[in-house]
């Protein structure tokens, strides 16, 4: 249990920086949506529309390391199995 | 002959001010495009968004561009940034309070300094400025371009004039009870405000 733990921990670790990386590694606050510039022909105003998107920040992964951190903490309470066999007198 | 010369001069006096006829702009944009922009610096990243909710009428007289006077609304629920849970916490009632204050509107009382080149106007807009229930005196730089029909080419089957509005200016968070005096080690008291916008007035 305990190495399961340990490794589910580096996983998430992993994943969510995989994840993070894999979307463009932005520096700033996860987005759900972006401003999508358009330009008026007549007046020359840029307009913007919101397109929904998923970008995660750093908040996410801070989220995420934060989690893996917490399960590897947890592992330690689990003993190994030599700690669990009782020493031959 | 006085008589002549009489018909003739009210005749001239009557043309010339059908040119000179102020015209009154709707902000309302059918195409969604009018926008404003705000920007408030932060350490991780600037918060910056837009509000297309803009509406309201401008009074402009081509042949006299200092006597425009008007009132400009942004829709506080048409705030928008890029997180959607920043963005419920930019519009509860501790920031902008939209469902008490839905409104955000200049209302210009005068120009001063105008300058005209061409179809072009610049000058400083004095005015009130009222945000979450409280107003404030400003003064802003402004670029007014008016369009003479122009408005057929923006909306078919319309015909009229155009005229774009655009201004650049930056208040205090502080100045109009956005939490202020609070947490401007994480959102700077400044906001940066970017307004550009165009108004119809049909024929």
């Amino acid at each position: 249990m305990k190495n399961t733990l340990r490794i589910f921990a580096v996983l998430i670790a992993l994943a969510a920086g995989g994840f993070w990386f894999a979307k463009g590694a932005n520096r700033g606050w996860t987005k759900n949506k972006v401003q999508i510039e358009t330009v008026d022909e007549i007046t020359g105003i840029k307009g913007f529309r919101d397109e929904k998107v998923f970008i995660p920040g750093l908040d996410v992964l801070a989220i995420a390391t934060g989690i893996s951190v917490v399960v590897f903490g947890i592992s330690f309470a689990f003993k190994t199995k030599n700690q669990k066999q009782t020493p031959s007198t | 002959m006085k008589t002549k010369i009489a018909v003739l001069t009210l005749l001239a006096a009557l043309s010339g001010s059908a040119f000179a006829a102020p015209e009154t702009f709707d902000f309302k944009d059918p195409k969604g495009v009018n926008n404003a922009q705000f920007k408030l610096d932060a350490p991780l990243e600037a918060v910056t968004g837009h509000a297309n909710g803009i509406s309201g009428t401008v009074i402009f007289d081509p042949e006299k561009p200092g006597d425009t006077k008007g009132k400009i609304v942004v829709a506080s629920q048409s705030l928008s940034v890029p997180n959607s849970m920043m963005q419920g916490h930019l519009h509860s009632d501790k920031w902008m309070d939209v469902a008490k204050h839905p409104e955000i509107f200049f209302e210009v009382k005068e120009l001063k300094n105008v300058k005209t080149s061409g179809g072009a106007t610049t000058a400083d807009a004095t005015g009130t400025f009222t945000c979450k229930g409280v107003s404030k005196e400003l003064t802003v730089p402004v670029k007014l371009t008016y369009l003479k029909d122009k408005l057929s080419q923006r909306v078919p089957n319309m015909n009229g004039d155009l005229l774009v509005i655009r201004a650049n200016f930056t208040i205090k968070r502080s100045d109009f009870n956005i939490m202020a005096h609070q947490v401007e080690d994480k959102v700077s008291d400044e906001i940066e405000l970017s307004l550009a916008i165009a108004g119809a007035s049909s024929k």
